[in-house]
């Protein structure tokens, strides 16, 4: 029998970005507000000794307990789905920050384009551009309803950045600290890609180029290269993250607490409205109901599609007749890419997450895609995040993977290799999606999410013809030896790619065809929001988190709304 | 560099690895392996010990087998990573870095349990692209590889695994990772696999998990290990050597 606790204003179902920054806006206008964190409390002093490629990056201490929880996943609806048993693919985080805690920081906003990708595609390229199996559609906010929020996001970030992109869209103000630093790795990509007529600019950044205080008065540390950031935390407080912004901020209102441990396997819902959710704690295996006025689901794409999944709330997507739409538009990102190798030695050790630089000239609808067979595209980067030696051990072509030859190739190019690559966009397609799992359950007895996914057309044009331009810049760079990314086939959830997965929980303009409205309220119950990249109605060239930011601050501001009003915010 | 190999090769490995095995024969195995571990100086045997500066591999060590009990096995094992990282004129491999008792140590943890991952049935083999499906755990599974490579020395060659040449190892590896040779509730593809990853996270992890000896292999990578910043180098354009410093001059 579960316990029924006191009733709060709003409840936040995990404390990554989206349940930081609704806690801190909320809280700050008068909102009592609880998150609900199933990991543990961390912080900036529990990264001291971070700088452990083999128990952070390689074991993954500060990801998801698979042991708990996991996704089946299946290629196509032909396939038995199966558990993904161990991390490959993707990274999912837990704990306080989630996965904001062990990301590289690049902070991007999605452009003009992506939000309203299909009337422009449309407008362009006629109706016929891509075949219907490819579920474009509008994501009802424009850039410019968003441009206040993407500000707001980069200002509580500090992002370090320069207005330096032709192709991105119109910026009120300027970044809030200057770029990073420009190391000669990124000097080469820059000359190259100037040769080759293209306009590279400084990536923006979440690693600091210099100490930085928010509009919220929390201190955010200078960078110091140390080559450590995605996969683990910053001992130095100089990688934004949720647990030393948003998460301070809302806690000094005294109007916000975070609940560790607990579980949330189940929104309730009564008639049109939701009444709160069920939780278990995960150290006595007690269940309590935590009654809320609002409930808010910010935990990680996957997870806040199975919570809608399993308390029923919403019509299930299904692929046979294209209705419904829980669980639709499931995208990833495409990944182009190349691989140099030179005579010279580089300080590739050196480095922070997001120290790169970037061209957008084949992102978007940057270019021409008349001729093209596929839309969209990729922002190309050189990043140097500081290359470590379990993970990096480049191989020229033809090289054994074992033995002396082995060894000493991976062990001369580990300071001579540099790798150019694409974030391509991912454009949803009908037999992409996520359900409920029938067999397999998680340690709460609750059904796995399952995955059903595998790369279309599109992705494999777009893969081949960003690939190209990658090696050759690369070319243009001075390697001896160019390897260009081998095509695409299919998905495969065992190597490491990105941690970019979005949708199933789309925003849109109707009922029809998303999950949510575009300020992210539920259209089955008006006190329901679900706030993260699932709100993604395609995945664009770019890293998500920025723009997942944007659509938080804009969610607050609803929210705060509608704990005045009421109703509909649409 | 000839100073820091002192006491490297495979041979003096099978010298005192003999000796390891006498001792588990008159004494407790804990006792057994941490006299042989430490030699007179408080080194580490077979591993070069604590030359010049990045000393923190100073001090005793208490490095001794968590999983295997059956030295057999864990020769196989030593001679196995050995032939994927192998001792050249770079550097020790993968039995001078300590990396046969880094994944002993490895498989008696989490790593060993699959702790951490889904074990949950029904299992089915599944497709490639739908990763690790076996009930087994991974110390079962290199309980069983290595029975396997001992059966295949024996059955090609009719001698111990590690009684072979290195070009006859080689075979044998080889066939595992042409998926050649029949496991049980696992194919011999993945555990190559398995063992070809363990063996670099052994040879290139920081010396605190018992690979890695005195950071030897960060030395011949030139990776640095745990630096606090290069704030002031990351804009020169000259390649910078560091003496590595690992996590364990943190804890003082």
């Amino acid at each position: 029998m579960a316990t029924t606790l006191d009733k709060v204003d709003v409840v936040t179902v995990g404390v990554g970005w989206g349940g930081g920054i609704i806690g801190a806006e909320c809280a700050k206008a008068g909102l009592k507000v609880l998150g609900l964190e199933r990991g543990k409390s961390r912080g900036t002093e529990d990264y001291q000794l971070i700088h452990d490629e083999f128990r952070y990056g390689v074991r993954y201490d500060l990801m998801q307990d698979l042991s708990k929880e996991t996704i089946s996943f299946r290629n196509n609806r032909k396939m038995r789905a199966l558990p993904m048993r161990q991390m490959g693919s993707f990274l999912l985080g837990e704990g306080l920050g989630g996965s904001g805690t062990h990301w590289n920081g690049h902070t991007w906003r999605f452009l003009p384009y992506d939000f309203e990708i299909k009337s422009m595609t449309d407008k362009k390229y006629g109706k016929d551009k891509l075949s219907s199996d490819y579920l474009l559609q509008d994501w009802g906010v424009t850039y410019d309803e968003l441009e206040p929020y993407f500000e707001k996001f980069e200002k509580t970030a500090g992002i370090s950045g320069e207005d330096a992109n032709p192709f991105w869209g119109k910026r009120k103000s300027d970044f809030p600290t200057p770029p990073m630093k420009k190391t000669p790795i990124l000097k080469k990509f820059e000359k190259a890609t100037s040769n080759l007529g293209y306009t590279p600019f400084m990536l923006p950044s979440a690693n600091l180029s210099e100490p930085y205080e928010n509009p919220d008065g929390e201190s955010i540390m200078a960078c110091q290269y140390c080559g450590f950031c995605e996969r683990f935390g910053c001992e130095y407080g100089a990688k934004t993250s949720p647990e030393i912004t948003v998460v301070p901020t809302a806690r000094k209102t005294g109007n916000y607490d975070v609940r560790f441990h607990a579980n949330v396997v189940e929104v309730l819902k009564k008639g049109n409205k939701v009444t709160g959710v069920k939780y278990i704690d995960t150290q006595t295996g007690e269940e309590f109901i935590q009654p809320a006025n609002v409930v808010v689901l910010t935990s990680y794409v996957m997870n806040n599609a199975k919570l809608l999944m399993v308390s029923g709330i919403g019509e299930m997507y299904d692929p046979e007749t294209g209705k419904g739409t829980l669980g639709k538009n499931y995208a990833y990102q495409i990944l182009p890419g190349a691989t140099g190798f030179f005579d010279e030695q580089m300080n590739v050790f050196m480095g922070a997450g997001s120290l790169g630089m970037t061209i957008d000239d084949f992102n978007g609808d940057n270019f021409d895609h008349g001729n093209l067979d596929f839309i969209h595209g990729a922002s190309l980067s050189i990043v140097q995040t500081g290359v470590r030696p379990i993970a990096s051990n480049p191989l020229p072509p033809d090289t054994p993977v074992w033995g002396e030859e082995f060894k000493k190739a991976s062990i001369h190019n580990y300071t001579r290799t540099l790798n150019i690559g694409g974030q391509g966009a991912s454009i949803p397609h009908k037999e992409n999606y996520l359900t409920l799992d029938p067999n397999y359950k998680d340690a709460y007895g609750v059904p796995l999410l399952q995955l059903t996914y595998n790369f279309t057309e599109q992705d494999k044009n777009l893969h081949k013809y960003l690939t190209e331009k990658t090696a050759a810049i690369m070319k243009e760079m001075g390697a001896k030896t160019v390897m260009a990314g081998s095509p695409i086939t299919n998905y495969d959830i065992v190597p490491y790619q990105t941690t970019h997965n979005t949708g199933g929980t789309i925003m849109g303009v109707s009922p029809d065809n998303s999950v949510v409205n575009s300020q992210l309220q539920h259209w089955d119950a008006e006190n329901l929001f679900v706030v993260g990249a699932g709100n993604f109605a395609h995945n664009g060239g770019y890293n998500p988190t920025g723009t997942v930011g944007a659509l938080a601050y804009r969610a607050a501001d609803g929210i705060v709304k509608y704990s005045k009003n009421g109703g509909s915010l649409v | 560099m000839a100073e820091d190999k002192k006491g490297l090769s495979r041979r003096d490995f099978l010298k005192t690895t003999g000796i390891a095995t006498g001792a588990l024969v008159g004494g407790g195995l804990i006792g057994g392996l941490v006299g042989y571990n430490v030699n007179k100086e408080g080194q580490v045997a077979g591993t070069g010990g604590h030359k010049g500066a990045g000393s923190e591999q100073g001090g005793a060590s208490n490095r001794g087998l968590m999983f295997f009990t059956n030295m057999g096995e864990f020769n196989v094992l030593s001679q196995a990573v050995e032939r994927i990282f192998p001792e050249d004129d770079l550097g020790p491999g993968a039995i001078g870095l300590g990396v046969p008792y880094f994944i002993d140590n490895q498989l008696a943890g989490n790593y060993g349990s699959n702790a951490k991952e889904y074990m949950i049935g029904p299992f089915f083999a599944g497709e490639a692209t739908q990763g690790y499906q076996s009930r087994l755990t991974r110390a079962e599974i290199f309980k069983q590889g290595i029975a396997k490579m001992e059966e295949e020395a024996k059955g090609r060659f009719d001698k111990k695994f590690v009684d072979l040449e290195g070009g006859q190892m080689d075979e044998i590896i080889t066939a595992f990772q042409k998926n050649e040779v029949d496991m049980k509730g696992v194919s011999s593809e993945f555990f190559f696999k398995l063992l070809r990853q363990a063996t670099l996270e052994g040879a290139y992890a920081d010396p605190i998990y018992n690979g890695n000896v005195n950071m030897d292999a960060w030395r011949m990578k030139e990776f640095p290990g745990n630096q606090m910043t290069y704030i002031a180098e990351i804009e020169n354009d000259k390649f910078m050597k560091y003496e590595p410093k690992s996590l364990s001059s943190m804890e003082h």
